[in-house]
């Protein structure tokens, strides 16, 4: 659900009022870069002032990122930023409150909170930086790290099975998912906008590139040559076509599944999977979820986008509920409630 | 019934009505017999009397136990009396036993010649067996000469009395608690009227319901007054406490009231975030209820998570509080850093439970004062403030908030399971007389160059608190080591040892800003006592009771836990010997000596039980010689 975000009528806002004075210390060419890039472009944009903004993180490399945008940011605790973002958004709810995360921190460490958050449809959004490695911690394996891994704790590859993040946060209830890569600009710089602008917990998991410990994991969905034929761009109503000339489909085929399919002959673009991100149901989404390279194309933009009354939104309600009803706390009237009696 | 004549005693019905000043009851049963629930009616009963009242419930951690289980029993223990009293009682008047389990369990701390009122038909085989008796302990005549022992068929005069209502036996047995506690009312010459405007009001959607526990109340008043097992009853006039309007308050209640009275009269809101778990959830409950006092309520997923939501809530501006129990607190020590590294005000509660690990959950215990003290990584001083009774902890909390505040930390409030549960007449106070919390939060920025400078300290070495959304404030913190004023990141060794010394420096200099440490008795002699906590009442009887048979002892119950008061040193050095009595191995006791390198003593009882009066009596004789 799209709402109407506060206008101010100053001097509208750059990307450069979002940076901030501290030096960027991530690695070169770490990935991190262009996602802050994005955000700080995104920002200005949103029509709310500066100091309306708060970024929570938890532990690891994308968790520095609060330090390196000029709003109030608040670097916390390994796994623990859904749930201290939750205590920001309780206490001012008129806060955007932004959770930056990791695989390790969101789904390892903070599995739970990142689930409780999401099913509560707290307003707030989560940016996963997905790179499928520990790098803050030199290069372990992350719980999305694939089966066969080599890592630093994995010599002999890892046994662990992977989580899918997308699926984990359908499956959690949420009401916004998305999917983008950091260096594909235009398309982040949109997920994040369609982010910004969802009313309730919106998850956006972003592929990563950590250069240093596990450069190229998601090369299939950059390069040139292989990224047409792995990746499928989700566009809501449109049909799901992909390839370097758009010859190749995907289509709902019996047994809940879907497949590949080629354009042309039999098989007309009516035939295809139409994208709903609007769909009631999670099905649809989750089936999406589902498709992982190299099987599938990996779908890119917005899985699900639906309405549900957020979570601080109910707090507020119910605490005007009680006061329309009760009236103001009255201190005299509390203290004095119960069986009381005199001594003289 | 006739309200009691305060000063003639009458006799009713041959039967003599003779004035005691003390009487300590006992209610046990099964866990679903109802024991808790007439012991509150019977505390409300006497506290709206007059009387001074202290409660002692103890309920097994198990809902419903296997009935008739030894581990199953459920035991609600009140003393009243005509004068004011800190203890629930050492040794029972009356022990009403509703079953064989209930017996053997409690029968111990009957006094010798005390009244045992017991439901015989629960002495059968069945009921013998489940309590692992050989024999009908009824028919143990040894035994049963020790007390006035009244056998009464409560099941079936019970049964009789709601006869004709349409209850099922279960549903009519459902009833025998008010029966019990009809006949205790008329032993003890208790007007019922607050037990019956409870009953009606409780039951208001079931009328059925309603007349069958007023019958079964009525039927225990009427069995009393009419049986000639009875020859006596008995009244306790009321106390005189000090003068004004009381009210009964429970410490979790007091919790609860005493953070919604802050909200309203500060402003601000109260955001409390906790996860269920005893003795602790009747705080999360109360509060949120209160919403229309400007609280905010968040059960969170887990522990961790409270405690994060605090630190978030904390960041955002407003007052935030968790409160947990021992096993809750070790999972909030990561989050508690990040409070006390980022310098926010919150408040912590902890109602010590029996530990360690899960240890006894519904048992009272003092053993997390190390907890608070020590246990988080890093050189993580926190301020710890300890409840010393049930209405103490309106106040406590209050005094937590305000030293949160002030100094920009995170603050432990220590409470107990004995504190959190028990009991006692409260005076309510005026609203004019309640302290006002003054929240300041910085509007401008404080640098030179127009820079907003987080970890900029004042007098007190306390940072301002901006709150998120103040133009021009925008700030980053977290809990890596920041470097002083800017907040910066910052690693240099110097720093980080300036940075750890201003922390503790700050903490330790609080002792400036909390009332010097009192002492009870003379100010200096043989035997200083000191106690902390729920001991409180204990404690002060026993010393009293020594001071009162001429021994030189003297009381000081600590409240400001860390920073010890500044006067506390100079205390202990002024008695030739100290007596620490602690319901741990000896917590207070290792942080005074090793703070005042003072020779104290123990006393340390860990059964998950408080102290008993005269046991206390006799440590200090023993200790003074």
């Amino acid at each position: 659900m799209s709402v109407d975000l506060p206008t101010v009528p100053v001097q509208p806002l750059q990307s450069k009022d979002f940076a901030s004075d501290q030096e960027v210390r991530w690695c070169p060419r770490c990935g991190d870069y262009s996602i802050l890039a994005q955000m700080k472009k995104v920002l200005p944009t949103l029509g709310i002032p500066k100091e309306k903004f708060c970024f929570v993180s938890g532990i690891g490399c994308s968790s520095r990122f609060p330090y390196y945008v000029n709003t109030y940011g608040l670097h916390g605790i390994h796994g623990r930023a859904p749930a201290i973002a939750t205590g920001v958004k309780l206490a001012n709810p008129e806060l955007q409150v932004w959770v930056i995360t990791g695989d390790g921190d969101a789904l390892s460490i903070g599995g739970n909170h990142f689930l409780h958050a999401i099913r509560r449809n707290i307003d707030m959004k989560i940016i996963l930086f997905n790179n499928q490695i520990y790098g803050l911690t030199k290069g372990q394996y992350s719980p999305t790290s694939p089966l066969g891994q080599k890592s630093k704790s994995t010599p002999y590859g890892s046994v662990d099975h992977p989580l899918t993040p997308l699926s984990v946060a359908i499956g959690a209830e949420a009401t916004f998912v998305a999917r983008s890569v950091d260096v594909d600009i235009k398309h982040l710089t949109m997920v994040l906008e369609r982010a910004a602008h969802h009313k309730g917990t919106a998850f956006v998991e972003v592929y990563q590139d950590c250069n240093v410990f596990n450069n190229g994991a998601f090369s299939y969905a950059t390069e040139k040559e292989t990224r047409s034929d792995s990746i499928v761009y989700l566009e809501q109503g449109k049909p799901l076509i992909f390839g370097k000339n758009r010859e190749k489909g995907v289509r709902v085929a019996e047994g809940n599944r879907v497949e590949i399919v080629q354009l042309g002959g039999d098989i007309k673009e009516d035939d295809l999977l139409f994208h709903d991100e609007k769909a009631p149901e999670p099905s649809l989404a989750f089936l999406l979820s589902r498709m992982r390279y190299p099987e599938f194309p990996e779908p890119m933009g917005v899985f699900r986008d639906v309405d549900r009354t957020t979570y601080d939104e109910s707090v507020t309600r119910q605490v005007d509920a009680a006061r329309a009803k009760l009236g103001e706390g009255d201190v005299e009237k509390l203290l004095n409630s119960g069986d009381t009696w005199f001594v003289n | 019934m006739s309200t009691a004549t305060l000063d003639a005693p009458a006799s009713t019905n041959g039967k003599k009505l003779e004035n005691l000043e003390t009487v300590v009851i006992r209610f046990c049963g099964d866990s679903g017999d109802g024991m808790q629930s007439v012991g509150t009616q019977m505390t409300n009963a006497s506290a709206i009397f007059g009387n001074d009242v202290r409660t002692f419930p103890d309920f097994p951690a198990e809902i419903r136990a296997p009935a008739g289980s030894l581990f199953g029993v459920s035991g609600y223990q009140l003393c009243f009396s005509n004068h004011d009293i800190f203890t629930p009682g050492d040794a029972v008047d009356t022990l009403v036993a509703m079953n064989p389990a209930a017996l053997k369990t409690n029968i111990e701390d009957l006094k010798r010649g005390g009244t045992l009122i017991v439901n015989e038909e629960e002495f059968n085989k069945s009921g013998l067996q489940k309590a692992l008796y050989d024999a009908n302990p009824l028919d143990n005549e040894t035994l049963m000469a020790k007390f006035r022992v009244h056998k009464v068929p409560m099941t079936r005069l019970n049964r009789d009395a709601v006869e004709g209502l349409g209850l099922s036996l279960k549903g009519a047995d459902m009833c025998r608690n008010f029966f019990a506690l009809g006949l205790v009312y008329w032993l003890y010459d208790r007007d019922p009227k607050p037990t019956e405007d409870f009953i009606r009001a409780k039951f208001a959607k079931k009328p059925d319901v309603v007349e069958a526990n007023l019958r079964s109340l009525r039927a225990g008043m009427n069995y009393g007054f009419s049986t000639e097992s009875f020859t006596v009853h008995y009244h306790v006039p009321p106390a005189k406490l000090p003068a004004g309007k009381y009210r009964k308050i429970t410490g979790n209640e007091a919790v609860a009231m005493g953070l919604a009275v802050m909200a309203k009269l500060s402003g601000k809101t109260v955001v409390f975030s906790g996860y269920p778990i005893t003795p602790a959830s009747d705080i999360l409950h109360d509060l949120s209820a209160f919403k229309h006092f400007g609280v905010k309520t968040f059960q969170a997923e887990d522990e961790i998570a409270a405690m994060a939501a605090c630190v978030g809530s904390a960041f955002a501006g407003e007052l935030a509080v968790t409160a947990s129990s021992g096993p809750g607190i070790c999972l909030k020590g990561e989050a508690m850093g990040l409070g006390m590294m980022t310098e926010l005000p919150m408040v912590i509660i902890d109602v010590q439970r029996g530990g360690p690990s899960t240890g006894l959950p519904t048992k009272t215990e003092q053993s997390d004062l190390l907890l608070a003290m020590y246990g988080r990584n890093g050189e993580s001083p926190l301020p710890i403030i300890a409840a010393s009774g049930p209405g103490d902890c309106f106040s406590t909390i209050q005094e937590a908030f305000r030293i949160a505040t002030e100094f920009m930390c995170p603050v432990i409030f220590l409470s107990d399971g004995y504190i959190a549960n028990g009991a006692e007449p409260w005076r309510i106070p005026k609203v004019e007389e309640l302290p006002r919390l003054n929240v300041e939060h910085i509007t401008a920025a404080n640098g030179q160059n127009g820079e907003y400078l987080p970890y900029k300290r004042n007098e007190k070495l306390a940072r301002p608190w901006a709150k998120p959304g103040t133009k021009g404030l925008e700030h980053r913190i977290g809990g890596l080591e920041k470097k002083d004023v800017t907040g910066n990141i910052d690693y240099s060794p110097k720093n980080h040892q300036h940075m750890t010394n201003t922390r503790a420096a700050k903490i330790a200099n609080i002792a400036s800003f909390i009332p010097e440490q009192k002492v009870d008795g003379p100010a200096s002699g043989k035997v200083l006592v000191v106690s902390w906590g729920g001991t409180f009442g204990a404690v002060r009887t026993a010393v009293q009771k020594a001071q009162a048979a001429g021994k030189s002892v003297a009381h000081a119950h600590v409240k400001y836990m860390n920073p010890l008061p500044r006067n506390l040193g100079t205390i202990l050095k002024s008695y030739e010997k100290v007596l620490v009595p602690e319901l741990n191995c000896g917590q207070l006791r290792l942080l005074l000596r090793n703070q005042y390198l003072v020779d104290a003593q123990g006393y340390n009882k860990i059964e998950g039980k408080p102290f008993l009066v005269n046991e206390l009596i006799n440590v200090i004789n023993e200790f003074h010689g």
